[in-house]
């Protein structure tokens, strides 16, 4: 018996015998999206984890592939996921309602692992459901046969579509699915999704097919969440959050299985050893991070699916994924940073539907428990952080055109109106588009040109193409946005590989240093050619101060939070004592920071001058902003000799007071001193390097073909600083200069804080240092100094070898 | 300093001063390395040359030298000069104009078309210094060679810094590359034990100044 209700879908008889012999009913929002689906619209479902989501985005498949009569050998469903290893999974997933239907449906999944004889074949003899990766799907759009592989599409699912919508993955895939819409017009698509903050990008994300509708499958019961409140004294500074250690292990006892999230690979490390430490249980407590090996991953990976883990503590590597029955906890240590990815990792806990998930905030200083405090309040009022939207990347749009190209010859005009479907560049311009391929063909270059050397060539008709076939050999190598940086393998000394740390890391140690590592303390012994050798240094403690700051800054809204938190006494209540008295002393010491104002404090302190500013805008903005104001300050004849930055605030010293403090945060500061900066700044080298790359100026460099440094022929720093003398306005260096200011500069971040200080500058001279600015002061030495300041110490470390060199010219 | 007895200066903009003989050495200028890759499919902006050539000229106008010497490796392959635009090879014939030009042959440019101007050799003797492209195995006194693109790390205020050199033991010296596309190689790398067996100075091209390293302060990369 079918149902036949127009607003519940076509649900036919073995569907709805199904749903009842397991004694399940089908919920309203996997009806609607049934209906809508059937109806030809593409649809957005936000439903909370647990619910049976994924189901509802694939029902329609399976009821249509199902009840067509003859076989079709067409690819009717392609699924997206941001994650390989769920991809995999919900393939698992769907083999149970086809096995117990006894559905005649083809599910495949396709990734980086498929053997290439399977790849091949599921190009000619597609399957009726087809579950892979962005990545995958701009490779099949570049064949040649992608235009029938795709001709019989009917649905497009998106899963987390909240993690594709921004970044670049996100843009290479809007450009894709455009494609996709051109090739099959027919084609609908769904979008999967957790409760995200701006239903209307991920609307406009998936509606190059029509308008999409959203269908509101409810939040599920607002998470549980508690800062820990630790019987031990919190402390000034630091990010291990050791002092509650005892309490996180206690909670391991009392709980099934507990997630613990870090922010940095290296807290992972250093928090996972000290548990062990007091595991008088021998509770099974795991690590899982980005550069452990593969192998061992897969290994925690299994071993948590089997339930035979208690703990796990773990980096964003496992913020997205298959979902773990048997979490009932999770224990995020350190700052959330933001709301959206907090909500994310605490939904990683318990994924029965109608109860609250449960989450525990463990601060590491201070400033944590306000950003804490604030962060658990905001979830409790069911707030998220909503991305920034920006312009899709230019080096994405270039990855897309040679791909388009790859495929076949393409008419300018037809493709620049296809892309424009993309919402990431619903603005693109002629213009901007031409210039890309310009840059695709030939390089694009203004004074002298690659004729002969061109990518794309012009045939009679005007249609582009690509010149030879190294262009798509080398198109398919470099294919997808997730640029790695360079990374050193670390090698036991007998021989084993440990995993993968960034060169950057190994480039601050000398032989001899000892540092934590896969769980283990090791020591540096030195490079040999891609791997850093260690030996094992088993009861030494680990010396090199590893914390890295995570790569994610404080979240604008967040940081919004903080703000009012701070300066409205009432929402005090629930914090801690020892941090109510700091913030009762920073009152009559000095002040706190009131909401629309920027609260600056000088002082001296051991000879020294001291200004401190809390703009709570995060690390990397301060990073900026600390660059920006020393060499401001160096103009004036003030002779700064260095800062420091945290996520909340900003301290720079030198010999001389400030005098017009307001005056140094003058907007201007984003005109002559940013373009100065800018030109040698390494941040902007680092990501024109990733520009390049993604754009397919440069190639990756593919770690197993590179068998000695002396192979890296030329760096992507010289092609910089040549481009940039010689072609500033080269549409590369436009890509770069976009980046940075959401990127690693957070440049657009300086901007809005320096527009709000205008006139909002409150100073506070003091005749000692601040409560409030002490936990910044004991950075001070700790961190590494930032590579910026790195010529400066040129000329340092050149007067340290006067003394030292005997013959210096 | 003195070297191998002859007084020299390495140059900031990475060139060698030799006084007595008024002669400015360089090395590696790997010109036309850019539009060398463009053929290979990576289109590399095409002004490398340029920027080599303006850097040269730079060094030239300050230095004022009588003979100008390129170590060899001045083209990145021998299509390089056929490849060389109008305007750079304008620029080089000025630079060539009123004083000796003497091309060094190297492995990346084994034959120079005479259209180059100047002088193509080998090897040459000046003073008491013997120049050459590749450095020759044994000990080598006076031999001032390039081929194979110093650089040297240092380590100052917890970080790294790198920087193209020249490596001398008083004895010898290897120049640091020139070009503006060409990378390096560190001077602790195995390649460089054959020349240099015992103590020597990475002499670093710093921002203001040319700093000496002795060997021991150096970094391992």
């Amino acid at each position: 018996m079918a149902e036949s209700d127009p607003s519940l879908g076509y649900l036919p008889a073995i569907f709805a015998d199904w749903f009842r012999v397991r004694g399940w009913q089908i919920r309203p929002y996997q009806s609607a999206v049934l209906a809508a689906a059937q109806a030809g619209h593409s649809v957005l479902l936000t439903a909370p984890t647990g619910g049976g989501k994924t189901l509802a985005g694939f029902l329609p498949s399976l009821i249509a592939v199902s009840e067509c009569r003859q076989r079709r050998a067409a690819l009717h469903t392609l699924y997206l996921s941001p994650l390989k290893a769920l991809a995999v999974d919900v393939a698992r997933n769907l083999q149970q309602p086809v096995a117990e239907m006894n559905l005649e449906v083809s599910v495949e999944v396709r990734t980086g692992d498929t053997p290439a004889a399977k790849r091949q074949r599921q190009r000619a003899r597609p399957p009726d459901l087809l579950l892979t990766t962005p990545e995958q799907l701009a490779l099949l759009l570049s064949y040649a046969d992608a235009s029938i592989l795709f001709r019989g599409l009917a649905l497009v699912i998106i899963d987390e579509l909240h993690a594709l919508l921004s970044g670049k993955r996100g843009e290479l895939l809007a450009l894709g699915l455009a494609r996709l819409a051109g090739l099959a017009p027919q084609a609908r698509l769904i979008g999967l999704s957790a409760t995200i903050a701006q239903p209307e990008a991920a609307l406009a994300y998936l509606g190059m097919a029509g308008p999409a509708l959203h269908i509101d499958g409810g939040k599920g019961p607002l998470p549980a969440v508690e800062v820990l409140a630790s019987q031990a004294r919190v402390p000034w500074a630091g990010h291990m959050a050791m002092h509650a250690l005892p309490e996180i292990y206690e909670r391991i006892r009392r709980h099934r299985t507990t997630l613990i999230f870090v922010n940095t690979r290296f807290q992972a490390e250093v928090i996972f050893q000290a548990l062990w430490r007091l595991n008088e249980d021998g509770l099974a407590i795991a690590l899982h991070h980005g550069s452990l090996s593969v192998e061992q991953r897969r290994k925690v990976e299994a071993a948590m699916v089997a339930g035979r883990l208690r703990a796990v503590v773990c980096t964003s590597t496992l913020d997205l994924g298959i979902d773990w029955g048997t979490v009932d906890l999770v224990v995020h240590v350190g700052a959330p940073k933001g709301l959206s990815r907090l909500v994310q990792r605490i939904g990683r806990s318990n994924h029965r539907l109608e109860e609250p998930s449960r989450a525990v905030l463990v601060p590491a200083n201070r400033f944590e428990v306000l950003e804490c405090r604030a962060a658990a309040d905001a979830v409790a009022d069911g707030e998220l952080d909503a991305a920034g939207q920006r312009r899709g990347g230019l080096d994405v749009l270039a990855q897309h055109i040679l791909g388009v190209a790859c495929a076949g010859p393409f008419q300018a005009g037809a493709l620049f109106a296809e892309i424009r479907r993309a919402a990431p560049y619903r603005a693109l311009e002629r213009r901007e588009f031409d210039r890309v391929l310009a840059f695709v063909a030939h390089g694009g270059y203004a004074l002298e040109r690659y004729e002969r050397f061109r990518r794309l060539k012009t045939l009679a008709d005007g249609r582009h193409a690509v010149a030879h076939s190294a262009v798509i050999r080398q198109y398919r190598l470099n294919v997808g946005t997730i640029v790695a940086e360079p990374m050193l393998a670390v090698r036991l000394a007998g021989g084993r590989e440990l995993g993968k740390v960034e060169e950057y890391f190994i480039e601050q140690l000398r032989v001899g240093d000892t540092f934590v590592f896969a769980g283990e303390v090791l020591r540096f012994e030195g490079l040999r050619e891609m791997s850093a050798l260690v030996s094992r240094a088993a009861g030494a403690d680990a010396m090199v101060p590893s914390y890295a700051g995570g790569k994610f800054p404080l979240s604008t809204f967040l940081a919004e939070r903080v703000r009012r938190l701070l300066a409205e006494p009432a929402r005090q209540g629930k914090l801690p004592e020892p941090v109510k008295e700091w913030l009762g002393f920073q009152r009559w010491r000095s002040s706190l920071p009131r909401v629309g104002e920027l609260l600056v404090e000088t002082f001296p302190r051991a000879g020294k001058q001291f200004l401190v500013a809390y703009p709570f805008e995060g690390r990397l903005a301060h990073q900026t902003l600390g660059m920006l104001l020393t060499r401001r300050m160096e103009r004036r004849g003030l002779r700064p000799l260095g800062f420091v930055a945290s996520e909340y605030a900003l301290a720079i010293w030198g010999l001389k007071p400030v005098p017009e403090v307001a005056a140094l945060f003058a907007e201007d500061m984003l005109g002559d001193e940013l373009e100065e900066w800018l030109v040698e700044s390494n941040l902007m080298k680092r990501t024109f390097r990733q520009v390049a790359v993604i754009a397919g100026l440069i190639e990756c460099r593919h770690p197993e073909e590179q068998k000695s440094r002396r192979q890296v022929t030329f760096s992507s720093d010289l092609i910089y600083d040549v481009l940039h003398r010689y072609e500033p306005d080269h549409v590369l260096l436009q890509a770069t200069r976009e980046d940075a200011a959401s990127g690693l500069l957070d440049l657009r971040r300086v901007a809005d804080l320096l527009a709000r200080a205008q006139g909002s500058v409150r100073h506070v001279a003091l005749d000692r240092v601040s409560p409030l600015a002490v936990p910044l002061m004991l950075e001070i030495g700790r961190e590494p100094v930032q590579g910026e300041a790195l010529e400066e110490l040129m000329g340092e470390a050149a007067e340290m070898l006067i003394a030292d060199a005997t013959r210096l010219l | 300093m003195l070297l191998n007895g002859e007084p020299v200066r390495p140059l900031l903009g990475g060139g060698l001063w030799v006084s007595a003989q008024a002669t400015l050495v360089v090395a590696d200028l790997h010109l036309e390395k850019g539009s060398a890759f463009a053929g290979a499919g990576a289109l590399l902006p095409p002004y490398d040359s340029r920027a080599t050539l303006a850097a040269l000229a730079q060094l030239i106008a300050t230095a004022a030298p009588k003979l100008v010497v390129c170590l060899g490796d001045s083209f990145h392959d021998a299509g390089g000069p056929a490849r060389l635009s109008a305007d750079s090879r304008d620029r080089l014939a000025s630079l060539q104009r009123g004083r000796d030009w003497c091309w060094l042959v190297g492995n990346h440019d084994p034959l120079l078309p005479a259209s180059l101007g100047g002088e193509v050799r080998h090897e040459l003797k000046l003073g008491s210094l013997r120049l050459r492209h590749q450095p020759a195995a044994g000990e080598q006194p006076g031999e001032v060679a390039g081929h194979l693109h110093p650089k040297a790390s240092l380590r100052a205020g917890g970080r790294r810094i790198v920087r193209r050199c020249f490596v001398s033991d008083d004895r010898r010296m290897i120049l640091p590359a020139f070009g503006a596309y060409a990378g390096g190689l560190d001077v602790l790398a195995p390649a460089f034990r054959p020349y240099f067996p015992g103590a020597f100075h990475a002499h670093m091209l710093g921002r203001a100044a040319v700093h000496a390293v002795p060997r021991r302060r150096l970094e391992s990369g």
